[in-house]
């Protein structure tokens, strides 16, 4: 059962919405040769109809409001309802960004104490809350780092990434025109020290890493690194991607990062949206703070402000202060998790994923020995006699209820699986997913044919994505005009 | 039987009168999967030998191509914009990418028959 | 504590399971020196302490009732019907995640088909994306393209473009590699783009078809960043030629939520597609002949291209873009042409009556505007707090950005400036221009 597209169900005869007329007196005419010629062909549709379209639309959808994901270095945790209550208040909600500073001060301390709360959190001196996604702040963070060995006269042309990496990693580091160079990762996903040696140069301009890293596993060595990167002048940059194995237990910034980037809608539940909005703020030491992105909140005598005058800040990367809906409803689950409900989040994080990695062992391949943090990565690779792939694991799954993990990455580990349960599961839907895993294992044996064929009871079945990437379709047309 | 030469990138070059002809190899399409779009160069691009001339993407890679010989090239394979396929399908043959007039001789880095053979042979998973 | 569902018996069936006595033993990897002893911050809150808390920063801003809104400068007030929110707050949309399977994510899938659908409409553009972060940063990612498209490294800004706008830009610029000049003069063969507002930041309407004209003749891309709402109503970036348009949607069914989260939109040319940043959806097929969509084209994206992508993007405002196609949809052509014409007939009803009081002129009164202009006005500082003293968000003044218009602010009118509220400006502007003692214009 699918829907068609609003465009489909549009009907000329319709009659547009009852708007007010503008009832005031004006000799203005616009200009014929500014006017737009043919009208936009726009759906007509009645109210009725329309909100009809969008809940059809919306039951073909899974959501973690519905269904359990354990997508790795995604943090699908639940997103709290009274976040929602608090972004959509009016006192913040209807709010213009330009409006005097007398007038925002409530906006102002709010955004500065999420400032001071995310600081203790990972161990930094400021942070800015500008970048819009995780992506983003990655950019803003080496630009920064691009700004520090500027100002010191030096020209460092590259970036180090290991080669688990996500790949906005390098790609951040390429759009703010960096060389990127691969460093090893052991079989263990922990990056390869003497091949880091070897590629530490005074050309570097810094290492990105994530910590733990795309397996799970936790850089013991990460103190040793962050010296050896600091010795050539390097800074250190960590991809806040797993930040949910870690709130009090351990800071980025006391392993020896230099810009910490976070993801507050991975750890501080701000909703997916089907892929966005998110925000992605960027902690920084001392060295990297006159960098950061202007204005920034400031608190003087009791009043916030907000502070233009940054001579060697970077400038600014996006329109006026951030996403500041997301901000409010990060500082609100902050706010009721205090110190305290975070650091249990974590814990409880980390034992959520080794349960089910323990329950997982002989179902899958496990590559590497555990103990895992709050994710982990097996292998389908046992399934392949039968040719069972990752893949199969994954729509099998979402035939069973379950989104599908993460596959296919990180590319180290062939017909990768990684599994990311978080703290707001219960044992109970931990087991039933252990439970479908089971079931897909066993069939892959018996019946693999089943498998291929799956998801069978969704709305679609696997769709010939070759064929829209050879004949990209990527809108409706209107008959008279076909694509 | 014209000799093909290799790169360890995996494109293939065949040469007939100083006229040279290349694609990627059979190995290459396989582990590309399904071709979706070929990025191209202009007649009369000036190449070296090692040089990136395009990208071929398929629905999960996209990789960049490496002309294993220096010079201009003289034609483009503009059938391949309606039929990628063509390059899972016959690599070698109606699969071909680009031809290049030679500027000078082949040149000493490239992979004869069996050379590739076993490059292909240690690659594979 | 909040949100966490685990009971005792429940941890200490984990930890059996696994054979460990505590969750610190599955932390051994952790250097001893570097554990966290204790977070620095208070405890937790019940909900009732924590909404308390928060009503209390949102009750220490002063809201402006929307009729009484007339400032703009990129973020504006406009009716959004209840359709909007009652979609947007439908947790299978706002919940779900990045639609990569899509099997289970028809519902976002198609959303953002219609999205693209209708922005490459308004636009009268060939195909859009699935939505970037904002105006700004959409205006970034057309620059990058044009340089990646042409080759050239200079990208030229013709006109009043968004001074936050541009500030982003060569941010872009000093990263990549690009360089941001600023007036058409500059334009040679060494111009990748020439980049234009439409209209303007002043609310001005530039000459956008002598603007493509020019930037072609020099073998540059011309690139409008467009007001989706004037698009009801005044020609698109397609009808004049324009290679890429990008633009901001919040008008499009948005609060303004202090600035953001708001939606950038970027459509272009058939033959750019592949130049494209971020997400795209396109339709396909399953084995049965059923149609669905699913994200394509990404081995364009970062994850795959890695260093080579044209950018580094990896996500989409989806929600917001949601919230635009709803009142795209709500509207219709007809709709939003209302919406348009209203805008501008209160605009210039307004424009009209400031300038009949002495002391305020057009500061450009040769030049077209839409629904915002700029006048110079006496007083500025004491006339907009009158005007806040009477409840009311006056007009932006520009001279911050400017120097040479020091003294000159820009005002505002939708839909949602009722003329009750027009006269209300008016009334309190005319007793300030008599009230206050006489000085120099533009103080």
């Amino acid at each position: 059962m699918t829907e068609p597209l609003s465009f489909e169900l549009s009907r000329g005869s319709l009659p547009a919405p009852r708007l007010p007329e503008a009832g005031v007196r004006t000799n203005a005419q616009l200009p014929p040769e500014l006017r737009r010629g043919r009208p936009p062909a726009l759906p007509r549709l009645s109210e009725p109809e329309i909100l009809r379209h969008y809940s059809r639309m919306a039951s073909l959808n899974y959501s973690i409001s519905e269904q359990f994901y354990p997508l790795g270095s995604c943090t699908m945790k639940y997103n709290p309802v009274a976040n929602e209550e608090a972004a959509r208040l009016e006192g913040f909600a209807a709010l213009h960004p330009y409006q005097d500073e007398d007038t925002i001060q409530g906006a102002l301390e709010l955004m500065w104490r999420l400032e001071q709360a995310l600081c203790e959190i990972v161990g930094v001196n400021r942070i800015t809350l500008q970048p819009a996604a995780g992506a983003h702040g990655e950019w803003t963070a080496l630009r920064m780092i691009q700004a520090y060995h500027r100002s010191r006269g030096e020209e460092r042309t590259e970036v180090i990434v290991p080669d688990s990496a996500h790949g906005t990693n390098p790609a951040s580091a390429a759009l703010s025109g960096f060389n990127v160079v691969e460093v090893r990762s052991g079989a263990d996903g922990r990056v390869d020290v003497a091949d880091l040696e070897a590629k530490l140069s005074t050309r570097v301009a810094a290492l990105m890493l994530t910590n733990p890293n795309t397996l799970g596993l936790f850089e013991g060595q990460i103190l040793e690194v962050a010296e050896m990167v600091h010795a050539t002048g390097a800074k250190l940059y960590y991809d806040g991607a797993n930040l949910n194995a870690l709130m009090g237990i351990c800071r980025p910034g006391d392993m020896g990062f230099d810009a910490v980037h976070l993801n507050l809608h991975k750890t501080f539940t701000t909703p997916h949206g089907g892929g966005g909005p998110g925000a992605g703020p960027v902690g920084v030491k001392a060295d990297l703070v006159p960098f950061l992105p202007r204005p920034t909140v400031e608190r003087e005598n009791g009043r916030f402000r907000l502070d233009h005058e940054r001579p060697r800040s970077i400038g600014r990367v996006r329109s006026f202060y951030g996403n500041f809906g997301m901000l409010v409803r990060a500082y609100t689950y902050i706010l009721a998790m205090g110190g305290d409900g975070l650091t249990q989040a974590s814990r409880d994080a980390v034992l959520a994923a080794n349960y089910v990695r323990e329950s997982l062992d002989g179902l899958l391949e496990m590559p590497h020995r555990g103990p895992c943090m709050h994710e982990f990565v097996a292998s389908a690779r046992n399934l392949g006699a039968n040719g069972v792939r990752a893949l199969d694991v994954a729509k099998g799954l979402l035939e069973r209820g379950f989104y599908a993990p993460t596959v296919y990455f990180p590319l180290i580990v062939p017909e990768a699986v990684m599994i990311e349960p978080t703290e707001t599961e219960s044992k109970a839907t931990l087991d039933a997913f252990i439970g479908a895993v089971g079931e897909i294992v066993e069939l892959a044996a018996t019946n693999p044919e089943e498998l291929h064929a799956e998801p069978r009871s969704l709305p679609v079945g696997r769709l010939d994505e070759v064929s829209a990437a050879r004949n990209p379709v990527l809108r409706w047309s209107p008959p008279s005009q076909p694509w | 039987m014209v000799e093909r030469y290799y790169t360890e990138t995996h494109e293939w070059v065949t040469v007939d009168d100083s006229l040279a002809t290349i694609g990627i190899t059979d190995y290459a399409q396989a582990q590309l999967g399904d071709v979706v779009f070929l990025e191209l160069p202009r007649v009369g691009k000036l190449l070296e030998a090692g040089d990136s001339f395009g990208v071929v993407e398929s629905v999960k890679a996209a990789s960049d191509l490496y002309s294993p010989v220096a010079g201009t090239v003289a034609e483009v394979n503009e059938v391949l914009n309606a039929s990628p396929e063509l390059v899972n399908r016959d690599p070698y043959g109606e699969g071909w990418l680009i031809k290049v007039n030679l500027n000078g001789d082949l040149g000493q880095g490239l992979l004869d028959e069996a050379g590739y053979q076993s490059l292909t042979e240690g690659h594979s998973s | 504590m909040p949100y966490l569902v685990h009971a005792a018996d429940d941890r200490q069936q984990m930890l059996d399971a696994v054979g460990v006595r505590s969750v610190d033993d599955l932390l051994v990897d952790i250097p001893a020196s570097i554990r966290t002893r204790l977070l620095d911050m208070p405890d937790g809150l019940s909900e009732q302490e924590t909404m308390t808390r928060v009503r209390e920063l949102a009750g220490r801003n002063q809201v402006f009732e929307d009729r009484l809104c007339f400032r703009g400068g990129g973020v504006y007030r406009r009716f959004i019907p209840a359709a909007v929110s009652a979609v947007t707050s439908k947790p299978e949309f706002y919940t779900a995640y990045t639609p990569y399977q899509p099997e289970a994510s028809q519902g976002t899938l198609q959303a953002i088909f219609e999205f693209q659908t209708l922005i490459a409409e308004l636009t009268g553009m060939d195909v859009a994306n699935a939505s970037l972060y904002d105006g700004a940063t959409a205006l970034a990612e057309a620059a990058v393209m044009a340089v990646v498209q042409t080759g050239r490294e200079k990208l030229v800004v013709a006109g009043y473009m968004h001074p936050e706008y541009v500030e982003v830009l060569r941010c872009y610029g000093e990263g990549r590699g690009f360089e941001v000049q600023l007036g058409l003069d500059r334009v040679g063969e060494d111009t990748a783009a020439v980049l234009f507002q439409q209209p303007n930041f002043l609310g001005l309407f530039e000459d956008a078809p002598a603007i493509t004209q020019l930037a072609h003749r020099h073998g540059a891309l011309s690139v409008a960043s467009v007001d989706p709402i004037s698009l009801g109503l005044i020609a698109p970036p397609g009808d004049y030629g324009a290679d890429i348009a990008v633009g901001e949607g919040q008008q499009l069914g948005l609060p303004p939520s202090f600035g953001g989260p708001h939606v950038g939109f970027i459509a272009c040319r058939r033959d750019l597609i592949r130049r494209l940043p971020g997400r795209l959806v396109g339709s396909a097929v399953d084995a049965r002949g059923r149609r669905g969509f699913v994200l394509t084209l990404t081995a364009r994206e970062q994850h795959i291209r890695r260093a080579k992508a044209t950018s580094n993007i990896c996500t989409n405002h989806s929600l917001c873009a949601l919230a635009a196609s709803v009142y795209l949809t709500y509207m219709g052509p007809e709709g939003l042409r209302h919406i348009a014409d209203v805008s501008y007939q209160r605009a210039h009803a307004l424009a009209e009556r400031l300038t009949a009081i002495p002391g305020i002129e057009l500061a450009f009164p040769d030049r077209h505007f839409l629904n915002e202009f700029p006048v110079r006005m006496f007083h500025v500082e004491q006339s907009l707090a009158n005007l806040r003293d009477a409840g009311i968000l006056g007009g932006l003044p520009v001279g911050q950005w400017y120097p040479e218009l020091r003294g000159v602010v820009v005002f505002c009118c939708t839909e949602v400036n009722d003329p009750e509220a027009i006269a209300t400006v008016v009334e309190v502007l005319s007793r300030t221009a008599v009230e206050t003692p006489t000085a120099e214009v533009g103080g």
